[in-house]
């Protein structure tokens, strides 16, 4: 079977470099086409053995950026890089191979497995698809990753509807392991699952990010999850990265106004804190018609004239944590 | 009728079922519940507690294949089980309003969205649809924080989710109820979106003096807008405080269980998740439905579900591991 | 089948198998239960079945050859010796419309498996695919569309040669239209759903995707649009076999024996009379079956 050669020395499993997808937008014979802006010009690198969180709403293209970056959807231009291999440029054949190396885990645990196959050939298949292997060693590699997961060798033998929403995520997780990757996609695994569910999730995704060595992408919408789990973490915004940098450095002290705005929106207890905070005023514009200027302009309470008109450039504040905003908090 | 414990709200011994083909869904198992004019309840729990159907049981909203079968609803001095459907009408939308999670799903998408809310005021206050109730209609637009110029000629669809929640917000508050029921008023929304439309809600009932009962998964939500809060599990009410006593010191274990599970921003500690799944409702464990999960149960959990106990001032659990003789030593 | 799980490993292989497809036995009592519980797809389904054997006992029911003239005993009325009577040729009419039937299904049969053939892979490939293969597969199902299905037919006997076999030809062409909106709109939906895209992120080629995954959940209401439409299958034979498009004499095909007795309706009227009734009785019967089977699925998908 034909095997690509990588070179391991890099640092960063994964390099993003100005990735575009637009979505054209139907439009009636006379006017000129419109496009929504998903993913605008993103750049970041998510190093070996990290967890690279994405925070985002609705419009901010976090959902999009998981699925280009696997090439589920096709960029318009931009360079994605597993290692030093340029993935964009692969054809069929040589992607095909790749996809043994990136994974995805997707938000809806209830139609991510086929109704009418068994756990045993959901997972099996993925096996066939790549390798040349007997039944028996199929057999013993699917029971080895359903015990991974948390499951047993008898619910190889069942259907999905059979499952609780936990368990698909589990035996969905499992799907995504057999092939033994090394890059996971997490779009919002745990969005869908009660608070108690999802932290068994949450704890297994940890201790088998560990055992395997992986490297994770981790979307999602609720930042204390991100603060659970990811190292590194970028705040998008209507296709565009607001701020990124690591964790810590984000929540100690976050630079970009969204960022600030969007932890003032987390529900506090205390009464006192409430009082202060400053909440983000209006809707979020829709992606297909952004604001001019800085995205953010239109809901920031910050804002002066010159974000209006110009976009922000993207800046170093300290070591890896960079902000597009023209003035950036603190 | 068992014990009165609030002004406003008394539910006593709620059992709520659904016939299916499967079986006989057990959804409530006998539910206690109460609030006082004015206060602000949260009922939070996961799925299948039965906080909505709680909440669709007071609205008088349950249908075939759903039926209350046991249990009683007082409302004031009004007793909600026992009322016809056409008394319950005169309730329903004016002294009890009600709130759903998909906004757009309650409004009529072929009418423009100004026509809909004069609508919903004039069967409130009995009057024509006309100058009188359209200056209304822009008042309640505006209050909701809305461009009511714009917004009074938009079809549903047009709205966005954050948009149409506040139309709804300010339907339901129009005729002043004296409750307010919100069922996930924010989980569909987008955090920072949320954040506004609570604190609007929380703006407006304070103004008003609503009682409200906000029902939600996430207890950040129930925690920041309640003064009080309900736990629920599979069908029962099990803990019942203060908002501080149950994050301070809850104390029957799912309640423990489901705050130490919940990830928060700047905690050290591990996630703890709790062992075993939620039960099936048609099927549910014996006695305490919580038993198979929980790591103090005893023999007398299998056999009936506990009472409610008052083991402080206002903080109500249903547990063998706090009886009546155990008030003194309740905190473990 | 491999036994090594432990707590069963002392069942035996059937056993081990039903176990295994438990869920899919359980769905076809559901469907068994139902279906007793439906009067008009009993109904149908007896039809059918002694329509079925009639057709494949057909030697043991008959006397007489479908084909045999016996010009002593022409335009007879029915009678014990001759069930339906005889026509114009001394055939027995009772023995041409029992092999009748062995025609009629055999017609069914391979305008089933062409029209449905041709239709699931123009539709879900159309469905799957999309863009500019969806278009120009969707103008060429329009265009077969346009035309009145019985002309087209007609017209592509008169082109081919009227025998039975380019009549089936002739109203496959004419039926896979249905399939092929119909698999198009189901791949459609299956395309977008995630367990697809998870298969496509393992690396499935487009193939295998088709084949393994769209298919099988595509092909569902289609079985259910070809029952019904067999009535229609075997009108449209009927009505062409009466023009003589058909099958060729002596062939006992119900349309053509209809036309047989043609001029003899007033005075014999059996000869036409006898087939018409088996024609309208077996297009009721699968009429029924598919009202039926559309019944039972539908509410059930409302579980």
């Amino acid at each position: 079977m034909p095997t690509l050669k990588v070179k391991e020395e890099a640092k960063n499993l994964i390099s993003i470099e100005h990735l575009k997808k637009y979505f054209a937008v139907k439009q009636g014979l006379f006017s000129s086409a419109k496009y929504v802006k998903a993913v605008d010009d993103i750049s970041f690198n998510i190093p070996k053995n990290s967890v690279f969180g994405i925070v985002g709403e609705s419009g901010s293209g976090k959902t999009t950026i998981g699925r280009t970056i696997l090439r589920l959807i096709e960029p318009i231009s931009g360079v994605i890089r597993y290692l030093s291999t340029d993935i964009t440029s692969l054809n069929a054949r040589e992607l095909r191979i790749f996809r043994r190396k990136m994974q995805i885990i997707s938000q809806d645990p209830y139609n991510s497995l086929h109704p009418r196959k068994l756990i045993k050939n959901i997972i099996g298949e993925c096996l066939q698809i790549h390798f040349k292997l007997s039944s028996e060693e199929i057999y013993q590699r699917v029971k080895d990753i359903l015990k991974q997961v948390g499951l047993r060798e008898e619910h190889m033998f069942r259907y999905a509807h059979e499952f609780s929403g936990g368990q698909r995520q589990r035996i969905a997780v499992a799907r995504a392991l057999v092939l033994k990757p090394e890059f996971l996609v997490l779009d919002e695994p745990t969005s869908s699952l009660d608070v108690s569910v999802q932290a068994v999730i949450l704890k297994m995704l940890k201790s088998l990010k560990r055992d395997f060595s992986l490297t994770y992408l981790f979307i999602t919408h609720d930042l204390a999850v991100i603060d659970y789990m990811a190292d590194y973490m970028a705040v998008m915004y209507l296709g565009q990265i607001m701020e990124i940098g690591s964790k810590n450095d984000i929540f100690l002290s976050p630079r970009h106004p969204y960022t600030l705005l969007l932890l003032n929106s987390i529900p506090n207890p205390d009464p006192r804190k409430k009082k202060k905070r400053v909440l983000p005023k209006g809707e979020i514009p829709s992606p297909i018609d952004p604001p001019q200027g800085c995205r953010f302009h239109t809901r920031c309470p910050y804002i002066k004239d010159k974000c209006v008109k110009e976009e922000p450039e993207i800046r170093e504040l300290s070591k890896g944590h960079l902000v597009k905003c023209h003035f950036p908090l603190g | 009728m068992q014990k009165v414990r609030g002004d406003l709200l008394n539910i006593s011994k709620l059992k709520v079922v659904f016939y299916t083909y499967r079986g006989i869904i057990k959804a409530l198992n006998g539910v206690e519940l109460w609030m006082n004019k004015g206060e602000r309840l949260g009922i939070v729990g996961e799925t299948g507690c039965g906080k909505s159907v709680t909440a669709l049981s007071i609205m008088g909203l349950i249908e075939q294949p759903g039926e209350i079968i046991e249990g009683d609803i007082l409302f004031e001095d009004k007793l909600l089980t026992s009322m016809e459907e056409n008394s319950l009408i005169n309730i329903r939308g004016k002294e009890i309003s009600m709130i759903f999670q998909e906004p757009n799903a309650a409004l009529n998408p072929v009418m423009k969205v100004g026509f809909q809310i004069a609508e919903s005021i004039g069967k409130v206050k009995k009057k024509k649809i006309g100058k009188e109730v359209y200056a209304e209609v822009r008042r309640m637009l505006e209050i909701a924080g809305l461009d009511w110029e714009r917004t009074i000629n938009l079809y549903p669809h047009e709205l966005s989710g954050g948009m149409a929640q506040r139309v709804m917000i300010a339907m339901a508050l129009s005729s002043n109820p004296k409750l307010l029921i919100a069922d996930e008023p924010t989980s569909a929304l987008d955090v920072t979106i949320q954040a506004q439309i609570l604190e609007l809600l929380d703006e407006l009932v304070k103004k008003l003096g609503n009682a409200v009962i906000l029902i939600t998964h996430d207890m950040g939500v129930a925690a920041e807008f309640c003064d009080k809060m309900a736990v629920m599990y599979a069908g029962n009410m099990v803990e019942y405080a203060r908002t501080t006593n149950i994050f301070e010191n809850p104390h029957h274990p799912y309640t423990r269980g489901l705050l130490k599970a919940v990830p928060k921003i700047g905690r050290t500690d591990e996630l703890q998740s709790i062992q075993g799944i939620v039960p099936d409702l048609v099927n549910p464990p014996s006695g305490c439905r919580f038993h198979p999960r929980c790591e103090h149960a005893m023999k007398i959990c299998r056999k009936d579900f506990p009472p409610l106990v008052e083991i402080k001032s206002g903080h109500y659990i249903a547990c063998y591991l706090y009886g009546k003789e155990d008030i003194q030593n309740a905190d473990t | 089948m491999l036994n090594t799980v432990k707590n069963i490993r002392q069942k035996g292989k059937i056993k081990l198998f039903l176990e295994q497809r438990k869920p899919i036995i359980e769905d076809w009592k559901h469907t068994y239960y139902l279906w007793k519980s439906t009067p008009l797809a009993m109904i149908g389904t007896v039809i059918i079945f002694i329509f079925l054997t009639i057709a494949i006992f057909a030697p043991l029911l008959t006397s007489y050859s479908p084909t045999e003239q016996f010009m002593e005993e022409r335009l007879l009325p029915p009678s014990s010796q001759h069930l339906f009577g005889t026509d114009q040729y001394g055939r027995d009419i009772f023995s041409r419309v029992v092999y009748g039937a062995r025609i009629e299904v055999w017609i069914i049969f391979i305008v089933s498996i062409i029209s449905v053939m041709i239709g699931i892979i123009v539709g879900i490939t159309a469905g799957y695919f999309g863009g500019v293969v969806d278009e120009i597969l969707m103008r060429m199902t329009d265009m077969f569309l346009a035309f009145p299905r019985l002309i087209l037919a007609m017209v592509l006997t008169a082109v081919l040669g009227p025998n039975l076999t380019n009549t089936m030809i002739a109203i496959s062409l004419v039926d896979w239209t249905v399939y092929a909106r119909l698999g198009r709109a189901e791949a459609m939906k299956v395309k977008s759903q995630p367990y697809i895209e998870a298969i496509r992120a393992v690396g499935a080629k487009d193939l295998r995707i088709i084949v393994f995954h769209v298919l099988p959940m595509s092909i569902s209401p289609v079985i259910v649009q070809l029952t019904l439409r067999m009535g229609t299958i075997i009108l449209t034979a009927a009505g062409l076999g009466f023009l003589g498009l058909g099958a060729q004499p002596p062939t006992p095909e119900w349309g053509a024996i209809v036309s047989d007795g043609r001029s003899y309706l007033v005075d014999q009227w059996w000869i036409s009379t006898f087939p018409g009734i088996a024609i309208a009785f077996v297009v009721l019967g699968f009429n029924l079956l598919g009202d039926g089977i559309r019944d039972i699925l539908d509410p059930r998908l409302r579980r």
